[in-house]
């Protein structure tokens, strides 16, 4: 047996329930046991449609958070999903008790310090999703956990009470200044990390603000997990269509897909530049 | 009632049951293995490889289109080393059958990498991919012109001489595909694979710019199904004797009874496994079922049924 998608398994899960939130649906299910072998930062591939949709491809969503039910090994998961495309639209209107066909869990994911340490939580628009779970996780371990979102505007941002509770520290900032402080979610990093306040930066968002994050905590010395996006049509490694440069140890570069050797990587391996550009 | 004998033969390579992965589609193998055990199916085939690595097209390098999807990968791959060294060797420890899938960026080219495998045991048949959309230069696909894809055929079978079958992989992009199918069965092909991708274009009509970044791709998926049956079919009519492994757009075992009704000895589920990684089994499971129930007494005698009494 190979190591890819181990935990991975292909269930049939169930909506217990479905709410929106700004511009956002909250959609929460039940896994049954997956839930053991899920992290921070693993996602879903949901088949979308119904049985004889034209929608051929699964879509693949960050899982937010998940919760255990103690008492009997399983537990529910919960996903984000902007009404964007038709998929995530179907996805958006599946009512409570639906039967939605998910492989989970899969890819990687955030690395959990092994001593206390102090996080950084950039979020992007929704992004900040998988965020709120990783938060829980690293303050039930003792780290300090100090999130920052931002978005263009204030109905873009994803910040739900709930989640906010495992924070030590929740800033927003929208560029056009109708939530929160005005400005882009970057502009305070720098700043934070030169106070001494940053061990390690965890972020998820639009792929320049990844970018523009990794060239600061290279500058600053400071490690950066972020959770990449790239549209892909299988989500567990077989159609290549989700591939990023990224640089191995030995000073290559090599495309690797996002879903199998991401969505979480280090920040510094990844070649930004070379995003979208033909790689010899 | 006996048996249902649901074993194939494509030329002299012999397997277990018709149902096949397809070229592109199934990576090195290990990530479906989460899935199925690879020894279930009729035989892995594997992706392209080439003689070097490939880092392949930029992206975005996928769109989803109207039961299909449109794809420009670019033979990303790590090369003929890299491939014998790791995947080949996890493959036969898997007991899988391998049907290996070869590219070359010019005739000598597709026999070195033949020579390459010659010497490996274990192999059930080479397949000659002449036919892949997605290279920069559209001159290179060679199953689009009758001289260049007999010239890489030939090459292919005196490389090998009669030890490993070879199957040659058609494009559906041709005026005639008969034309092209009966000279690489002449060059010395033992069998055909058909289809590969029907060359497509998506325009963002957002940004108002081709979505993909190569511009142009391959396009996959149910939506070309009835593609691949009037190609086999054609073929199957114009080269009776000849075997042909039949793919496009095969999601459930209904399309594959199709294809095998039109004249293909073997089935070959692509795209399906990116929507369903289990889509394989359930289609292999689910033919026997259906060859059993309109009493066929094997494989063998449902193909090309469609073309009774012509």
């Amino acid at each position: 047996m190979s190591s890819i998608n181990r935990h991975a398994k292909h269930i049939t899960a169930t909506v217990v329930g479905n709410k929106r939130i700004g511009q956002y649906h909250q959609i929460l299910l039940s896994v049954g046991d997956i839930i053991q072998s899920t992290h921070p930062g693993n996602f879903v591939a949901i088949s979308v449609g119904g049985e004889n949709s034209a929608m051929i491809l699964r879509r693949a969503f960050a899982i937010s958070r998940i919760s255990h039910r103690s008492d009997r090994g399983d537990g529910t998961m919960e996903l984000i999903v902007a009404p964007h495309g038709s998929g995530s639209r179907w996805l958006c209107t599946q009512p409570e008790g639906a039967s939605l066909d998910v492989i989970a869990p899969l890819g990687t994911a955030f690395g959990i310090p092994t001593a206390p340490a102090q996080a950084l939580l950039v979020g992007g628009g929704y992004g900040s999703a998988p965020l709120f779970g990783l938060a829980e996780v690293l303050k039930s371990r003792g780290c300090r956990v100090d999130m920052i979102l931002g978005a263009s505007t204030a109905s873009k941002i994803y910040a739900p009470i709930e989640g906010t509770r495992s924070v030590n520290s929740l800033k927003i900032y929208t560029e056009d200044a109708s939530a929160g402080i005005s400005g882009k979610v970057i502009d305070p990093i720098p700043g934070l990390i030169q106070e001494g306040l940053v061990d390690v930066i965890y972020s998820c968002g639009p792929m320049a603000m990844l970018a523009a994050i990794s060239r600061i905590a290279l500058s600053l010395d400071v490690v950066h997990q972020c959770a990449v996006e790239e549209s892909m049509a299988c989500g567990i490694g077989i159609c290549m269509t989700c591939v990023l440069p990224v640089e191995n140890s030995e000073g290559e570069t090599k495309m690797l897909r996002s879903c199998i050797d991401g969505p979480v990587m280090d920040g510094a391996d990844v070649k930004w530049d070379l995003v979208g550009k033909v790689v010899k | 009632m006996s048996e249902l004998d649901f074993s194939t033969t494509l030329g002299p390579a012999w397997f277990p049951t018709p149902v096949f992965t397809a070229s592109g589609c199934a990576s090195s193998g290990k990530e479906l293995s989460q899935f199925f055990p690879l020894n279930a199916i009729g035989a892995v085939v594997t992706k392209s490889i080439m003689l070097k690595a490939r880092p392949g097209r930029p992206t975005p390098r996928m769109a989803e289109t109207p039961s299909g999807m449109l794809n420009s990968i670019g033979l990303q791959g790590p090369g003929i080393d890299a491939f014998l060294a790791d995947d080949i060797p996890w493959l036969l420890e898997q007991n899988a059958r391998l049907i290996v899938s070869i590219a070359g960026e010019n005739v000598e080219e597709y026999s070195v990498l033949a020579r390459r495998l010659r010497s490996i045991g274990g192999i059930s048949a080479i397949e000659v991919n002449i036919s892949c959309p997605n290279v920069e230069n559209r001159g290179l696909v060679f199953a689009c012109d009758p001289n260049a894809s007999r010239a890489v055929v030939e090459g292919v079978r005196r490389t090998l001489g009669g030890d490993i079958p070879i199957i040659v992989k058609l494009s559906p992009d041709v005026t005639d595909i008969t034309e092209i199918a009966r000279g690489v069965v002449d060059a010395g092909a033992d069998a055909l694979s058909l289809i590969n991708t029907v060359l497509g274009m998506v325009i963002n009509v957002d940004t108002m710019r081709p979505h993909l970044a190569g511009k142009t791709g391959g396009l996959s998926g149910p939506a070309i199904r009835p593609i691949a049956v009037r190609n086999i079919y054609q073929v199957h009519q114009a080269l009776p004797k000849t075997p042909i492994l039949g793919m496009g757009g095969v999601r459930s075992a209904r399309d594959a009874f199709e294809l095998i009704l039109a004249g293909a000895s073997g089935i070959s589920v692509g795209t399906a496994t990116f929507s369903n990684p289990v889509t394989i089994i359930n289609v292999q499971k689910e033919l026997r079922e259906i060859l059993a129930a309109k009493g066929f007494a094997s494989v063998r005698d449902a193909v090309g049924f469609a073309h009774r009494n012509e």
